[in-house]
Order: structure tokens, then sequence, then C-alpha cells
């Protein structure tokens, strides 16, 4: 009976691989198609890598991504954690209940909203202090940064429920002021949920469109903005190649970080 | 007289609704080894950490060596604490361990260096010191963590159920190790357990609690042998409790009316008649023999237990109360063992029987 | 708390507190004043919010007079709940299949069901558009296998954007439910087969509900970021398929009208308010536990 039902669950599960990974996989494999076209296979070329190796716009935008999603994935780390010791280790205290909620509203909250939103404020703000007076790099980050928080501090606190509180109170009566305790031995001990999360705020901000469109500006264009004006316009065969050279990415960073977490898992 | 080392005055710990130490006076004197002994709840691992620092009482203060800890951080404070689970640093080695506290100090590297090694033989761990505490054993993650808390010279060691985490066989060589530490550092040791063997067996003194106060305070013979009330009597070691009324005096021994009898018990303080009184009795100072005791009662054996070294006899009185007799099995001797349903008389002395108010 | 630990509290708690105040709940006031204003042709795009006197509250008599706004914000719940059931549909049995697989394979296969998310959402989307197409790969499939003669119109209608938001929130179905999954005592089950429960029935009585919390904050959190989706319907969409996040970037980008589009999006903050808050209470009760 339960040999039956193993079964289905199985051939489930690999239907339910196959529709994640079919559409990825056929990018890829068109990535190499010497045709433009996709009813058309004209043999197997690099030329569309080629091509991608030398747009410019694209590696500007390529850049500025990057650039963006590492400063915004720091920012949100470094805030993350905080906001993840004081959940998880202050108790009862004040403001506890407006920092869960405030934590945990960006976690669904729709983008188009959440976009909006900041560009409103950072208008309002270049209108009333003049500061920002364009918007751009930092605005981006800025934005980043704040549903990044959000995500890391799911990944901190999950992580540092597992740790026994008595370590920290160990520091402490060894004469560990807080903040050395904090430094010394409570983030050392959380190294591989703050690098799962800067690494999920990272890749948020690379992939983030709806959000950057809004709180950019003029010569501040993201790698996804570039992507979604191509592909709005059809078919493009640079975007295949670069989505294949994503996939790739995304394994190998995923292969690297199971690898890297799994020894230190013991904690 | 010198000055006692901690003095707790009127402290009390109230979290929300419920008072976790109600108004605790004690003091601990240099040397010591003290136990506070209680269940679960009672208080204790509170009243400990309020000594480490790592809660601030409600009320009172807490002075250690003469100063006044009210404003003192635990990382400020000259005790240092041995954790229940051990709290080991997971991501330093045995060596990074017990030189943490030295490293707060600001000590110099060679000094820290050849106070860790100091340590590492204190505890018998030479050679461990590159380890990490993933690859100890519990007995040598234990020896770690009192190492480590040592390291600093502290002029108290509290300990957080130190051997709980342990089984048996450990437990029973720690106890011994453990005494031998205190003994040859002179330290006071102050240790939290809910086992009363073990406070017994290692503390000069012991605090019993419950609720957040300190039933009793004394020595482990005084505790044991003349326990200030029921609680006390039942919580170390089993005791036979019977209830009743006091009804006068005879010399040093106070009279009780109790299951219709009249009983003669040592009376710790003087107690007025007619008042309600209990009088516990040890179950080894309970026997079936005829010794002339001036308690007597008879009664129907209802249940044997051969527990090796003795064996435990309940015997049912009059009034359906059950009394508990335990006699050694020492080959050769000659006590009495009854067997099961048969009819037999228990007594035991007038000095064996305490008398209780509360 | 500790002797002279309130500083290194004080600190903890205020660096994440004020960024959020600043750039989390800010915005949000900034959104509602904005909305109460008429639009403007100058720099910034509309009145003033500091004089009362540009106070009104037409742009929100445009949204409940005008039908496109109502339609859309309907469709957009509609499709969002379609989506998310579908998605709850795929992602249970998955979760499921996960639990139930040998210790060793499990990481693996969960990474598996994440590696798709690290790459680039839109680019997944635009896979779809690639395959959807009735130039597409799929059309092709079909006609190549003589199954049809005309192609299929799978894209730019409502079966391209449920298809777009289970292919791309189905992760954010699976790991809760696998979490809840995971925490179950196998012993529970075991206690219901001795009971005399046959499998399929324990399945439904015993699995079912006590991964309940599971199963709502994966539904949460594919149904609310769903219902203000814009990417999905903007590429895989059609005139037919107006969704509340296409009208507000179209407000926003397309007819510069900001405070139109801050409207919207207060409107639609005032719809999720409710999902929101229970989604906050099912987090804090997952974090207390």
């Amino acid at each position: 009976m339960t040999g039956r039902r193993s079964w289905l669950l199985i051939v489930w599960l690999a239907f339910g691989f196959a529709f994640l990974y079919v559409p990825i996989l056929l990018l890829v494999l068109y990535s190499f198609n010497d045709s433009r076209l996709v009813t058309v296979w004209g043999g197997f070329s690099a030329r569309w890598y080629v091509e991608l190796a030398r747009n410019e716009r694209i590696q500007e935008a390529a850049a500025l991504s990057l650039f963006v999603a590492a400063t915004s994935a720091t920012v949100a780390t470094a805030l993350g954690s905080l906001a993840a010791l004081a959940l998880g280790r202050f108790g009862r205290f004040r403001l506890r209940l407006p920092m869960t909620a405030m934590l945990a509203a960006p976690l669904v909250m729709p983008e188009v909203i959440t976009g909006l939103s900041l560009l409103l404020l950072f208008v309002t703000l270049g209108q009333a202090i003049g500061w920002p007076t364009q918007r751009g790099f930092a605005t981006i980050v800025i934005a980043h940064a704040t549903f990044g928080l959000a995500y890391v501090t799911v990944i901190v606190q999950a992580r540092l429920r597992l740790l026994d509180p008595a370590i920290e109170e160990a520091a402490a009566d060894l004469g560990a002021t807080p903040w050395r305790s904090f430094l010394t031995v409570t983030l050392p001990m959380l190294a591989p949920a703050l690098l799962a999360g800067w690494l999920l705020a990272f890749t948020l901000s690379l992939d983030d469109l709806v959000i950057a469109s809004f709180t950019s500006g003029p010569g501040a264009t993201t790698l996804p903005m570039v992507i979604y004006s191509s592909v709005r316009l059809g078919v493009s065969p640079q975007v295949n190649a670069l989505a294949s050279l994503f996939v790739v990415a995304a394994a190998i960073l995923v292969a690297a970080a199971s690898r890297f977490i799994k020894p230190g898992a013991g904690g | 007289m010198t000055q006692p080392l901690i003095r707790i005055e009127g402290v009390s710990k109230t979290f929300g609704d419920t008072a976790a130490v109600d108004g605790v006076s004690l003091e601990i004197g240099a040397g010591e080894f003290f136990a506070l002994l209680g269940p679960s709840g009672c208080g204790k691992t509170t009243l400990l950490r309020l000594l480490a620092g790592l809660e601030t009482p409600t009320a009172g203060r807490i002075v250690i060596d003469g100063v006044d800890m009210a404003a003192v951080p635990p990382w400020r404070r000259p005790v240092n604490t041995v954790f229940q689970s051990y709290a080991l640093f997971p991501h330093m080695t045995v060596a990074g361990n017990i030189a943490f506290g030295l490293k707060q100090d600001g000590m110099a590297r060679t000094e820290i260096k050849a106070r860790v090694e100091e340590m590492l033989d204190l505890v018998q761990l030479r050679g461990y010191g590159g380890r990490k505490p993933n690859q100890l054993s519990g007995g040598q993650r234990q020896r770690v963590a009192l190492a480590r808390s040592l390291a600093k010279r502290p002029k108290a060691l509290l300990l957080d159920e130190p051997l709980a985490a342990l089984d048996r066989k450990l437990r029973d060589q720690m106890q011994v190790e453990l005494a031998a530490l205190q003994r040859r550092l002179g330290l006071a040791f102050i240790f939290v357990t809910h086992d009363q063997d073990e406070a017994m067996a290692l503390a000069s003194r012991i605090a019993v609690m419950r609720d957040g106060h300190i039933e009793q305070l004394g020595s482990p013979r005084a505790v044991y042998e003349t326990p200030s009330s029921r609680f006390v009597a039942d919580f170390l070691g089993r005791a036979n409790v019977l209830g009743g009324r006091v009804a006068g005096r005879d010399g040093a021994f106070l009279l009780l009316e109790a299951s219709g009898m009249t009983l003669r018990a040592l009376a710790p303080v003087d107690v007025s008649p007619g008042s309600e009184a209990w009088l516990a009795v040890r179950p080894e100072n309970v026997t079936f023999e005829d010794r002339g005791y001036a308690n007597r009662m008879s009664g129907t054996v209802s249940a044997v237990a051969y527990v090796g070294g003795v064996s435990n006899f309940e015997v049912e009185v009059a009034g359906g109360m059950k009394l508990r007799a335990t006699v050694s099995n020492r080959a050769g001797d000659a006590s009495v063992h009854p067997p099961l349903g048969a009819d037999v008389h228990v007594s035991w002395s007038a000095e064996a029987g305490v008398l209780l108010t509360r | 708390m500790t002797a002279g630990s309130r500083g290194f509290r004080f600190s903890v708690i205020s660096a994440p507190m004020l960024w959020l105040a600043a750039f989390f709940l800010s915005p949000f006031v900034i959104v509602f004043a904005i909305s109460l204003v008429a639009a403007s042709d100058g720099q910034p795009p509309f009145a003033s919010p500091l004089l009362m006197s540009n106070l009104t509250f037409d742009n929100y008599r445009l949204l409940v007079g005008d039908d496109l706004y109502a339609f859309a914000f309907g469709n957009s719940v509609r499709i969002a709940a379609t989506s998310t059931v579908l998605c709850l549909l795929l992602g249970y049995p998955m979760a499921y299949a996960i639990v139930r697989a040998p210790q060793a394979m499990r990481n693996g296969l969960l990474l598996l069901v994440v590696l798709p998310f690290w790459t680039s959402f839109l680019i997944r989307v635009y896979a779809w558009m690639i395959l959807l197409r009735p130039s597409g790969l799929i059309n092709l499939a079909l006609q190549g296998l003589g199954v049809i003669d005309q192609p299929l119109p799978l894209i730019a209608n409502q079966f391209a954007v449920h298809l777009g938001i289970v292919y791309s929130y189905l992760p954010f179905m699976v790991l809760p439910i696998y979490a809840a999954l995971e925490r179950l005592d196998p012993a529970l089950l075991e206690a219901a087969f001795d009971l005399g429960c046959r499998p399929w029935r324990a399945f439904w009585r015993v699995t079912v509900p006590l991964s309940a919390p599971g199963i709502i904050a994966g539904c949460l959190l594919v149904f609310i970021p769903a219902v203000g989706e814009f990417v999905i319907p903007d590429l895989l969409g059609g005139p037919d398929t107006p969704m509340i996040g296409r009208v507000l970037w179209t407000e926003f980008f397309s007819n510069r009208d900001w405070p139109a589009a801050a409207a919207v999006a207060t409107a639609l903050l005032v719809a999720l308010v409710g999902p929101i808050v229970v989604f906050q209470i099912l987090e804090r009760r997952g974090a207390e536990s």
C-alpha cells in the first residue's frame, strides 16, 4: 500500500522539478542556437555569448547591479543581524511588536507598493532637505537594503534560536561586555546564517525589477531593467545567453554554499 | 570575626506576577562548599543567577567581598559560573575557551598561555588544548567548563546543576574530583542541585529552598537529622511523618498524641500543649526488634523491597497509616526481616524522632 | 536584563528600528498624503500636500467611479487566489515527497527546489514567453506532432498568468510546508495507525491539519504579493487580464499621474492589511514555539 503511494509521490516530485527546470534548460539550449528564431535550429554556435560580451549597455548595467546588490546585502545583513539579536535574545521589550510587524510586512508586500512609496519618499525628501538630489545608486541601495533586511532577519533569527543562550551568558560571566560578546562570540556562531542571509539579500537585489524601476534615476539602469526592455520587444538571443550565465552562476553558488554550510552545521 | 564573602540581604526577584526569589537573606563564607537544594521552581537557579549578575534583584542587595553588586554587570563581578549545559564556545578550541576570560582582562599573551596550561593540568586535561568542544565527551566538556571558569581565579565559583548531565558512574567520580578540587583551591563553591544525595555529599552547608525562600539552612547532618519542617524532612531522604497534637513535656522530650498513642520526640523548639505538630522519624531508625524504645506501634507488613544493601519495608499500622522501615542486609547480620503479611511491632527511640511544627 | 546592558540594547534595537521607520513606515504615510492631492505639470508632478487647500479625495472618487480599477482589483484577487490554490496543489505533494525521502537526499532536493529561485525571476518569466508564444516551442511541438493545426492561444491570457505565478512562486509554497511537515512527530502518525486509522485517512486527519501553519504561511506568501504582481501580467498577460499592479505602473509611468498611483497603492495596501496582519501573527506564533 505504501509502495504504491511513494511511487505516485516520486512521479509528482519529478513532474514538479521538470516543470521548474525545463523552461530554464530550454533557454540554455537556445542560447547556443545559431539562428535567432526559436522555430529554426541554425546549428550550434556561441555567437550570442560573443555579442553579449560586446554589449556595453548590458555590461554597465551588470556592473551597477552587482555593486548595488553587494552594498545593499551588506547593509541588510548588518541591520538584520541586529534585529535578529533583539528579537531572539532580548525577551519582551517595548518596541518588540512594531519591530516584528515591520519585519514581517516586507516579506509579502507587493513590490509596486514598496517601489512607489520609496520613490515618493525620495522625491519628498529631496524637496524638503535637498537630498537626494538625484535618484540612482544610493536610492536603489536603500530600497533593496530595506526589504533585504527583513529576509536576513528571518534567516538569522532561525539560526539564533538553535544556539544555546547560555553561551552568551558565559561570555558575559567571563568578562565580555555585550558588544565584545556579540562580536567575538555571537557573530562567529551565526556565520553560516549571516552568509546565507547575505546571499539571499544579494540575489533578491540582483533580481529586482519593479523597485529598481521606481527608485532609480537617469544613468542608473540595473540589469533587470535592461533585460526587461529587451524582453518586452520579443525574443532576444543575447538574453538567452545571459540566462544561461545566470543559471551556471546560480548552480555554482548553490553548490559552493551547500558544501560550505554542511560541515559547519555542527555549530 | 571576618566578613563573610557573600552577603545576600532581603533579595527578591519577581518575573511578572510570580516571585521566583522571595526575601532571601544568606551569608556565605570564603572557602565554603555551599549547596542550594530544592525542587524545580524553588528559586535556587534564579538565586545563583542573581549572584552571577545575570539577573538583577527586584528588591534587596547582594554584597560580594564588601562591595555592593547593585550596579555591577556580570562582566565585572569577581565570581564565575559553570553552566548546566557547559556553554562552551563551539568555534574556539579548548585553550581558546579557557583563555577567553583572561583575554577580556587584557592579560599578556605569555601569561595567558601559562595560565591555560595550569588550568588544563588542574582538571587533568593536559594536551587537550587544541581540541574543539564537539570532539570532547560530556565529562571532558564539563572539565573544560570548570577550567574556563577557574582560570580567572574568581572569589567564588557558581555551579548550576554541574553533574546533572552525567551518567551515574561519571557523576560519582566527578563528585569526588569536585570535592578534591575545592579543598585544594580553597575557593567558595556555590552549587545548585535538586539531588539531595549530591548536596549532602559535597556541601558543608545546605540551604533547602522552597517557593522562593529558604526553608532550612544548616550542615548536611543538621538538615537530615533535625529537619525544621515536613517539607525538609520529606525532601531529604524519606521520612515517616505522623500528625497529632502536643500533649505536654517530659524532660527533654515532648509528648505527641498521634494515631491514638502517645509518642515521645525531640523538640528543638518549645511548643505549647494542644497545638498541631508532626513527628518525623527516618526509616533506618525504625526497627522490628524489641529494644525497649519509647515509641512503639503494631501493624502488618504490607510491602517488602529488597534493594541490595538494604531492604525497605512498609508496615500498615492502626489508622491505615503506612510506616517505612529500612533494615540492613549486611552479611551475618542477625536483624529481623519479617515476611510479607506478618504481624509485627515497630518501634523507635525517643531521640530518633523530631517534632515538627510546620 | 543585566546591569550595564541598557546602552547596548538601546543601540541594537534602535538601529534597525530607525531604518525601518524611515524607509518602510514613513513612505506609507507619504503615499497616503500624496494620494490626497491632484496631479500637476510641475516637478514633482503633484501639488504639495502640505497645503490644506490642495487636499482632495478626487483620486479615490476616480478609483471608485471608474470600473477599470474595481475590475482590475477584483481580477487580481481572483487570479491570485486561484494561482495560490494551484500552487498549493502542486507544491504540497512535492514538499511531502521531500519529507518522505531518505535523510541524505532531502537537502539536495530542497536545493533543487530553491535553485531556480536563484536565477533571475525576469528571465524565468521570459522563458515561458518563449515557450508559450504562437510561434513558441510548445505550439511548435504540438503542431509538429500533428496534435493541432493552428497554434493554441497560450500566452497573453489568464492561462499564462496563472502559469507564470505558479511557476515563480512555487518555492515560496514548498518551503514553509516542508518546514511544517518536517517538524511533525512521526509518532503521531504511528499512533493513528495503531488506533486503526488507514493511511489515506490518517493523512487527511492528522498530517494535513498539523501542517496547517505551513500551508497558511505558504498561501499567504504566494497570495499577497501575487495580488500586486506586475511583471507576470505584463509579460505573459493580455488586455483581458488587467491586474492592479499593472494599473498602478501604468498610472505612474505612462500617465504620469502620481497621485492616482498613490491612491491605488493606498487602496491596495488597505485591502491587503487583513492578510498581512494574519501573516504577521502567524510569523510571531511560529517564532515563539
